[in-house]
């Protein structure tokens, strides 16, 4: 039991939930705050007879996950800010041509070169709209170590059940500090294994035809089904075409197939949410602040609660509509100017109700920064 | 096997103009592919964008069709994914050294077992006729059209230098001389550049009057001559073909598989 327990920063507890997931292949480049992540599998993987490379920028660190990933192995790759902008070209490519992925962004201060050292949480818009095109992408993302594991785990799962890369946005908060993970035995976690066709070789295969139940089995580089990947439109062969049919069927099937799962992938942890006259919505490391003033005001009587969202993207509305739905005000907790309440405001019944309690200086939000701007909507003033 | 074989039928007829000199890149490779014997499930064709990319959709091989610039980081991927498997890496001119030459010179440090091969036809064709670090002093092009500025850059002499362990050139004219080429390149265990001087009559040619496909071809003749031979003494001008390094040093995923080894020996 104790060999099981380990004491580490988030981005080591994202490298042992790689490693569980069964992560075959990374490839990636020095940034901070995400180094550590590339550093601790230069040495884990080649252990483990897997592949680490230090590809010559971030661009070429995204195009060799994918190529490594039409190998069937499970890839990731992990950045900042600057660096996430730059993948967007090959991230939109992988939803394109559907090729399972995983991509971390431990969020650092921005824009540009900005705060590579201190932490924010202002690229949840760009996970979401940083590509051009229409498209959807998965987004999940962590608050503690623990989750950071469990939520890496959870990544390659999506990515592997639904044909799509997988952001996984964490801070710089979260990344560097420690905390106590507990490594689940073998098993103890279901992994989503690379669903393989089972067309035989001489059968015509159709890398892009979706099964009945919607899933698009795929069939290895070096295996005996031969066929074409293309960022371009393309038929159910791989085939580059411009028939408005296929164009139109394709853009619809990309974006559906994240949409309309939404209700599936959206993971959330709710905290006295079931008589909450004001609830806090939050996510990565501003949902400990948030947690930490409505534990302490709680038992002094105000009815807080807090919804700590792990899947950004597809956007939970659903969820956050109804667990809103009671509430007398919505405060969005983030270190941002206001990314994800801005979704909230869309999801909720009355936007007039959701506030917004941030900081954007480069510091972690406190739980008195929280506080001061609850009085304020409370009209209690300062 | 026959050539056609290797062939996607089912998605002709290809795009390229009529006298473009890719269709003979294409004929070329698929002879030196058939005279190896090697099997379709251990070929992957990765190309990047313009006319030259678009060939890896018209053969039977495992083939991606990738991002402007990037075929050879994706290949890198594929290769250390599944280090077995041969790797045919088409990219054109501006593909290759312009918004890919970043990705060039790394894959030629790292001497990974992959086989590129810069379809040089001094443009960027599919665009419609801009000029490409390959035009050269003085051409016109779309973008060029006071006459380029721009000097180009020796193809042999940047790959030798990043580290590629199989140089060479050819032509379209030469097709012969660019099979053996393509056969000893694609036979070579580390990073491989043939450089294949192409035509682009619609573009390159008729902005620079330099004629039909077959003058741009006849061009090609007069203009190049074997490495070291008398007539490259007599006149420098002319561009040399052939072999410039063929060398045996150590290959990237074989080195990588050492690493394992020692991180396996470590962790025990």
């Amino acid at each position: 039991m104790t060999n099981n327990i380990r004491f580490v920063q988030g981005n080591e507890a994202c490298v042992e939930g790689a490693l569980y997931a069964g992560l075959d292949f990374f490839a990636g480049y020095p940034i901070t705050p995400s180094t550590e992540v590339a550093e601790h599998l230069a040495n884990r993987l080649p252990a483990k007879g897997g592949k680490f490379l230090q590809m010559e920028d971030e661009i070429a660190s995204m195009c060799a996950i994918i190529g490594a990933s039409l190998t069937g192995k499970k890839v990731m790759t992990a950045t900042s800010g600057p660096g996430f902008s730059l993948k967007q070209e090959a991230l939109g490519y992988a939803i394109m041509a559907e090729i399972p992925c995983v991509v971390v962004n431990v969020q650092r201060g921005g824009p540009s070169t900005g705060n590579p050292t201190h932490v924010s949480q202002a690229d949840v818009m760009q996970a979401r709209w940083g590509r051009h095109g229409d498209q959807s992408i998965v987004c999940l993302t962590a608050s503690n170590n623990q989750d950071v594991f469990e939520m890496t785990v959870e990544a390659f799962n999506i990515a592997e059940t639904y044909r799509t890369p997988v952001v996984l946005l964490l801070d710089e908060t979260v990344g560097h500090m420690r905390e106590k993970i507990v490594v689940p035995k073998a098993g103890e976690i279901p992994l989503v294994e690379r669903l393989r066709t089972a067309v035989r070789e001489g059968v015509d295969y159709h890398p892009y035809l979706p099964r009945e139940d919607g899933r698009l089995p795929m069939s290895d580089f070096g295996d005996v089904h031969r066929y074409n990947v293309t960022g371009l439109f393309h038929d159910m062969w791989g085939f580059p075409t411009t028939n408005p049919g296929v164009v139109h069927g394709l853009l619809r099937h990309l974006n559906d197939k994240i949409n309309n799962n939404a209700n599936q992938m959206a993971r959330y942890k709710e905290y006295y949410m079931d008589d909450a006259e004001r609830v806090l919505i939050s996510y990565g490391a501003s949902a400990r602040s948030a947690l930490h003033v409505v534990e302490n005001r709680r038992p002094r009587g105000e009815r807080l609660g807090l919804l700590e969202l792990q899947t950004l993207w597809p956007f939970p509305d659903v969820v956050v509509r109804e667990k809103c739905r009671n509430a007398v005000s919505v405060c969005v907790v983030e270190m941002n100017m206001g990314q994800v309440m801005q979704a909230v405001k869309a999801a909720v019944d009355d936007p007039d109700k959701v506030f917004l309690a941030n900081r954007i200086d480069g510091n972690l939000i406190t739980p008195t920064d929280i506080r001061g701007i609850l009085r304020l909507i409370q009209g209690r003033g300062v | 096997m026959a050539i056609k074989d290797y062939i996607r039928e089912r998605f002709f007829p290809h795009l390229w103009c009529p006298g473009c000199g890719h269709g003979i890149v294409l004929n070329a490779l698929l002879r030196a592919v058939e005279r190896m014997g090697l099997k379709k499930n251990d070929l992957v064709m990765v190309s990047g964008i313009g006319c030259s990319s678009r060939i890896s959709g018209y053969v039977d091989f495992h083939t991606l069709h990738t991002l402007h610039g990037r075929a050879l980081a994706f290949a890198t991927g594929v290769k250390m994914g599944h280090p077995e498997l041969n790797i045919l890496v088409p990219m054109g001119d501006g593909d290759a050294l312009a918004i890919g030459g970043n990705h060039f010179i790394h894959a030629a440090r790292r001497n990974i077992d992959l086989t590129a091969i810069v379809m040089n036809n001094r443009i960027y064709g599919m665009t419609g006729g801009q000029y490409s670090p390959l035009s050269g002093y003085g051409m016109l092009a779309t973008t060029a059209p006071y006459q380029n500025i721009d000097h180009d850059f020796d193809v042999v002499a940047l790959s030798t230098a990043a580290g590629a362990s199989f140089v060479a050139r050819s032509t379209t004219y030469h097709v012969q001389q660019l099979t053996d080429i393509l056969e000893k390149a694609i036979n070579h265990k580390g990073f491989s550049v043939v450089e294949v001087l192409s035509q682009c009559p619609t573009y390159f040619g008729r902005k620079n009057r330099l004629g039909s496909a077959t003058d741009m071809m006849d061009r090609f003749k007069e203009t190049t001559t074997p490495i070291g031979s008398k007539a490259k003494e007599k006149d420098p001008t002319l561009i040399e073909r052939g072999i410039f390094v063929e060398k045996e040093i150590p290959e990237y995923c074989a080195e990588y598989d050492k690493l394992i080894e020692r991180a396996m020996k470590k962790g025990a």
